[in-house]
């Protein structure tokens, strides 16, 4: 589909980047997440100069880190998106966020994923978006505000007018919903 | 290790999307070190993630916003900030055993930024065979986080809670009313939950509590307990 090709494009424009330092590449990648980076930020509470200054701080990254994007663990959107993420954690909040070191010799390795029955992961993010829209619309509302809204789920429960294990309960059918048309490949 | 209790769908969204403080942060970051399940949970939630930044409105950028990003491409990049070495590892002067714990135990990576020497850190005494260390000597956010060391036989104050607590072993075990927790396993309680859990195993119980708002604590015991041990 012209998502897949979507996604695998944007895939190649940052190992571009990577590879060659393109300049055009970039200016395409710019063009395609710099709003999108924007329009998220600014949904996450972040005023439209923060959410401007910080969205150009993640595409500068992009352009300093784009040798460690693996394309095979992590669609180009998924990763950009970990990176506003950190970056707005890290300048909004002023806080760290701990995270597991793949390098740490007490970490539980994965057993090794079956490389025949592996989608892409710009495939598994068209399956994801595909699965996200065959929600019901309650679960969809939970699932996106715990992207968009800076707030507890007790406060979404709060908003909703919801007990907080109704919100519980809606995200777990959302998760197993979604895991359940995209397969196995996370596991 | 075989970890049997694991964060709900809810708090696994919630750290993939960025939400959770320092603390929860920090508890999460040291069950995925143990939980191979649990992380490729969390890679999922992230490309959900992508996928909702990916559908989002676009906000125009502002004029010459892409001029001045080219013009700063090929400035050097900052030097990555470190963060300050955790001050909670001083070693107590030899004359001053008491609160010294021997045998350190393995610590994984995410929690070695924040106690970095186990055995000669300053156990603080808290209660009857309990002993715990701050985590977060300087908080920003509102999270708190702190290892506790607790001896066979012992039970903590029973409590509720004002918003999650988080609990991950390290070592030992302990039982409450939702089961029976072993190393790498985390036990999630919300605002509505209480409980009293006692370490259950022949060795002490070395575990990691991280809370999003202050415990409660009903009975008057614990109430005397409760500015000890800075809940
Ligand atoms: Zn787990
Ligand atoms: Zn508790």
């Amino acid at each position: 589909t012209s998502v897949a090709m979507d996604g695998e494009a944007l895939a190649g424009m940052v190992r571009s980047i990577a590879e060659h330092r393109d300049q055009t590449a970039f200016v395409r990648l710019f063009e395609h997440f710099g709003p999108r980076i924007k329009g998220f930020l600014m949904r996450q509470g972040a005023s439209d100069s923060e959410a401007d200054d910080l969205a150009q701080d993640v595409m500068l990254t992009v352009w300093r880190k784009a040798g460690q994007f693996d394309p095979v663990k992590a669609a180009a959107s998924t990763w950009i998106f970990t990176i506003a993420r950190n970056r707005r954690i890290d300048v909004l909040r002023r806080e760290r966020r701990p995270e597991p070191d793949a390098n740490d010799p007490l970490l539980v390795g994965e057993p090794e994923p079956c490389a025949e029955t592996q989608m892409s992961t710009a495939q598994i993010q068209v399956r994801i978006r595909e699965a996200m829209a065959t929600l019901p619309p309650e679960q969809v509302e939970v699932l996106t505000l715990s992207f968009f809204e800076d707030i507890s789920h007790s406060d979404i429960a709060d908003r909703l007018g919801i007990p907080l294990g109704t919100v519980k309960s809606r995200l777990r059918l959302a998760f197993r919903k979604v895991k359940a048309l995209v397969g196995d490949e996370f596991a | 290790m075989t970890v049997k209790h694991h964060p709900s769908e809810a708090l696994l969204l919630a750290y993939a999307a960025g939400h959770l403080g320092e603390g929860l942060s920090l508890l999460m970051a040291t069950h995925l070190t143990y939980c191979p399940d649990c992380r490729a949970a969390v890679a999922e939630a992230e490309a959900v993630g992508g996928a909702v930044m990916e559908e989002s409105a676009p906000v125009v950028m502002r004029d010459g916003a892409l001029d001045a990003l080219l013009g700063r491409l090929d400035a050097p990049a900052p030097e990555a900030r470190r963060p300050a070495p955790p001050s909670v590892t001083r070693r107590r002067p030899a004359s001053s055993p008491a609160r010294a714990v021997q045998g350190g135990i393995a610590l994984p990576a995410p929690l070695k930024s924040y106690v970095s020497d186990l055995a000669g850190a300053r156990w603080q005494w808290v209660g009857p065979g309990v002993r715990q260390l701050d985590l977060m000597q300087r908080p920003r956010g509102r999270d708190t986080a702190r290892m506790l060391r607790i001896a066979p036989g012992r039970v903590l104050p029973h409590h509720g809670h004002e918003g999650l607590e988080l609990t991950v072993v390290l070592q030992g075990s302990f039982t409450d009313e939702q089961g029976r927790f072993t190393a790498g396993d985390l036990a999630e309680i919300d605002r509505d939950g209480s409980h009293q859990p006692i370490a259950d195993s022949g060795e002490d119980c070395i575990c990691i509590i991280g809370t999003d708002a202050p415990l409660r604590f009903s009975g008057w015991v614990p109430r005397m307990m409760a500015p000890m041990m800075g809940f």
